[in-house]
């Protein structure tokens, strides 16, 4: 790669142009990122505009790669959960039930019911909270700040629910192999139910400044479309295959953990442009609002935890300090970690960003043997070249806000 | 002091005074300029369910009982820091820049900002005699045009900086600024001339002067007390449109439009040439503002239909010169300070508009619009000086 800069021979370039009755104009490379205000995180797009047309743009990525994968060959099955926090950051609760369930999947595991119905309503609740984060953020990159600001506090909100549940705010690490980390705290459903109460009307409010304001259909109408036949090509999941039109969901078409007793729709776009993606996530929110409520109405009892795989979830502590073989048994796992049968294994959830897939191979014992992620946000934005070339400077800038992508879990 | 001052030729004299008056413009406009960045963020924290500014505190101020407190939370403080430490953190000059006109582009922003003050009239006193008379520094009578003469300098001030900096950012938003503002310019000129077509009926004194037409809207009567908002709401409108992206402001913030070009032209800048460029954005703001309020809502009038003189004869104060002028001036600036927070509103309300499609409103939309709301007044008055 040569360095040296060639001056145009502008005197031959406007000769040519006059001849062809156009102005002459010059290719101009723009690197976007990987420290720019929208592209959420560590994500560089080496861009090549014309004026202010975007001709190329190749999403640069890898500025946060930390080689989770590999990490995960080296730490039982459950050192492994904190790390899933961290993949797509925004929802780590959806992330820390998608690995759960393809390790308990690998095992041949299934958990109690109630066990299960706190895992989707964590879920969904981190669906929201992510959800919200995307409409915020999308906000300010369409230039509507308040939107942020309105959703932020919502997600205050949830994560002190989160604080309540699991005991962080932020990466929650909430699940294990077999169960969760402790059962729901008392009340805790109810002060769910209510948060969901007053969350609906808000959701409406903050939609509603978004939804018929000219500006934003302005931005986001027919800007970034995607057909359904190229979502499908490029392997997009998630709201962003939905807002295209393909009812994709694997809550629906593979239910997992429970919910197909769960009564919610799946909202799809029409044409696949940024305002579809944007309508197709306000919509999912209150679908979860109405899977959530569901839950909480018909909540279980019974054990939080698989009690039958003893040689998986440890013991509960009162039994740990009182009894032998459940002192043995509590060392012998959180030593070599939960005995996962020899095998492989591939699961893959519906998480907020889109399909969140675990492929497990395990050679027996309690350390997986490899672990490979497929993340949403990765494929998602395999498309982005396609969608941004010909599209404007700020045209970019709402695509990539309506993408709700996570550099976390793209780079992994 | 007498003997002092009579001593002085009335030339000198005249020249003295000018040089106070200025210092006292500029005095208010530079405090109300940083006002606004600090009414900026509690205005922007109050629409987003937030506190804003409200912790720095001068360290015995906070013994003063209640005020202290209360000007505490108001963040008055805030922006005494905020200035600060603008004027002393480093001032980096990135290695890649031209320097001389890297430096000289903030400056160049803030002259113009600071002359439009100059033939904005901001208040008014009745003499002896009974008469108004407009408190501006200058009474010039092309009045509205140096004022858009001198404000559109402003541009090259961005155009400067984005070249300047050297930089592909900073370059595509001076593009944009040289393009939006000639776009706009149009349209906010042709806005103000039905007013000017009005006041100057045929056959009288013709001036640009905006003094003359607060003088129009301050006569009594039906038609006289009556404010260019109610008899020219279109002209009214496409002037606040234009005046928003003159001003840049969101939704037409395309120069700085912070999500697509990181800071727009003043990306590479920092520390004091960095808030130079805001206190001239702000002063921009307050000096169109207070042309909109001359122009459109009676200057320095209380309300439509009620002039400052027949205020002044229910309050019993035409002896009292200074206290009318002080209350005009009162009257005026929390006109524009609604004005403000006007821009404000919407800034923290609706999104940001494309650049192309701020050129289309421009060209496609507010400029026909303009023309033929020029064109309609034209007949108007052509028909009623006819009849």
């Amino acid at each position: 790669m040569s360095n040296a800069y060639t001056f145009p021979d502008n005197a031959a370039k406007t000769a040519g142009a006059a001849a062809s009755a156009e102005l002459p104009t010059e290719k101009m490379s723009l690197s976007m990122g990987p420290s720019h205000p929208s592209t959420h995180g560590v994500l560089r797009l080496q861009m090549e505009i014309d004026g202010e047309t975007v001709v190329k743009a190749d999403p640069v990525i890898g500025y946060l790669h930390r080689g989770d994968e590999k990490i995960a060959e080296n730490m039982t099955y459950n050192q492994f959960v904190p790390y899933t926090d961290r993949l797509d950051y925004l929802a780590p609760l959806a992330n820390n039930v998608a690995y759960a369930l393809a390790v308990e999947q690998l095992a041949g595991l299934t958990v109690p019911p109630r066990c299960q119905a706190i895992r989707v309503i964590s879920a969904e609740l981190a669906r929201i909270s992510s959800h919200l984060m995307g409409l915020g953020a999308f906000g300010i990159d369409v230039g509507a700040w308040t939107i942020f600001l309105y959703t932020f506090t919502e997600r205050e909100k949830l994560y002190r629910l989160f604080e309540e549940l699991t005991g962080a705010r932020f990466t929650n690490s909430y699940t294990r192999i077999g169960g969760v980390a402790r059962d729901v705290p008392e009340g805790w459903t109810d002060r769910v139910n209510a948060f969901c109460d007053q969350f609906l009307p808000i959701l409406d409010e903050v939609l509603g400044m978004l939804s018929r304001n000219k500006i934003f259909l302005d931005r986001t109408d027919g800007v970034g479309v995607i057909s359904k036949e190229d979502a499908i090509a490029y392997g997009l999941t998630g709201p962003n295959l939905r807002g295209s039109g393909v009812p994709l969901d694997l809550r629906k078409d593979r239910p997992y953990s429970g919910y197909e007793q769960y009564d919610f729709d799946v909202p799809v776009g029409v044409k696949g442009d940024c305002y579809d993606r944007y309508a197709v996530r306000g919509e999912e929110m209150k679908q979860s609002v109405r899977i959530i409520k569901q839950a909480i109405a018909r909540f279980p009892g019974g054990d939080w935890y698989a009690k039958d795989a003893r040689k998986i979830f440890a013991p509960p502590k009162d039994k740990v300090l009182t009894s032998m073989e459940e002192l043995i048994n509590n060392f012998m796992i959180v030593t070599e970690g939960p005995q996962i049968p020899p095998g492989e294994a591939y699961f893959e959830a519906e998480n907020p960003k889109g399909i969140l897939g675990f492929y497990v191979v395990s050679k027996g014992g309690g350390v997986p043997w490899r672990l490979k992620i497929r993340s949403p946000s990765f494929c998602n934005l395999s498309i982005l070249p396609k969608i941004c070339a010909g599209a404007l400077v700020a045209d970019v800038v709402s695509i990539l806000g309506s993408f709700d992508f996570v550099m976390g879990e793209c780079d992994r | 002091m007498c003997d002092l001052i009579c001593h002085i030729p009335p030339a000198v004299q005249d020249l003295l005074l000018s040089i106070l008056k200025g210092f006292a413009v500029i005095l208010v406009i530079f405090p109300i300029a940083g006002a606004s960045s600090m009414a900026e963020r509690k205005v922007s924290a109050w629409i987003q369910g937030r506190y804003g500014p409200n912790r720095a505190i001068v360290p015995w101020f906070a013994y003063v009982p209640f005020v202290g407190r209360f000007l505490q939370r108001l963040g008055v403080f805030n922006l005494m820091a905020d200035g600060g430490k603008l004027l002393f953190k480093e001032d980096p000059l990135p290695g890649h820049v031209k320097k001389f006109y890297f430096m000289l582009a903030p400056l160049v922003g803030l002259v113009p900002a600071f002359t439009t003050v100059t033939v904005v009239p901001f208040g008014a006193y009745l003499d002896r005699a009974g008469q108004v008379v407009p408190l501006m520094l200058a009474n010039v009578d092309v009045g509205i045009l140096a004022i858009f003469a001198v404000a559109s300098l402003g541009i090259y001030s961005m155009i400067l900086a984005g070249w300047a900096s050297n930089s592909k950012y900073p370059f595509l938003g001076s593009v944009r600024a040289s393009a939006q503002l000639v776009s706009y310019e149009l349209s906010l000129t042709l806005s103000v001339l039905p007013v000017f077509l009005w006041v100057n009926a045929p056959g009288t004194d013709a001036t640009l002067s905006l003094a003359r037409v607060v003088e129009f809207q301050s006569q009594p009567g039906l038609m006289g007390g009556m404010w260019f908002i109610f008899l020219m709401p279109v002209s009214a409108l496409i002037f606040l449109v234009a005046l928003f992206a003159e001003t840049n402001r969101l939704p037409f913030d395309m120069i700085e439009s912070e999500a697509d070009l990181v800071g727009g032209f003043h990306t590479e800048y920092g520390s004091f040439k960095w808030s130079l460029f805001f206190v001239a954005e702000y002063s921009h703001m307050v000096v169109g503002s207070a042309v909109f309020v001359l122009l459109f809502f009676g200057g320095w009038n209380p309300l439509p239909w009620l002039p400052l003189a027949t205020l002044t004869g229910w309050l019993h104060l035409q002896d009292w010169p200074v206290v009318v002028g002080a209350l005009s001036v009162v009257i005026f600036l929390v006109k524009v300070l609604a004005m403000i927070f006007f821009f404000m509103w919407v800034r923290w309300t609706v999104p940001r508009f494309r650049y192309d499609q701020v050129m289309k409103i421009g060209w496609q939309k507010l400029l026909p619009l303009a023309i033929g709301n020029l064109l309609f007044y034209l007949l108007v008055i052509g028909a009623i000086h006819a009849f």
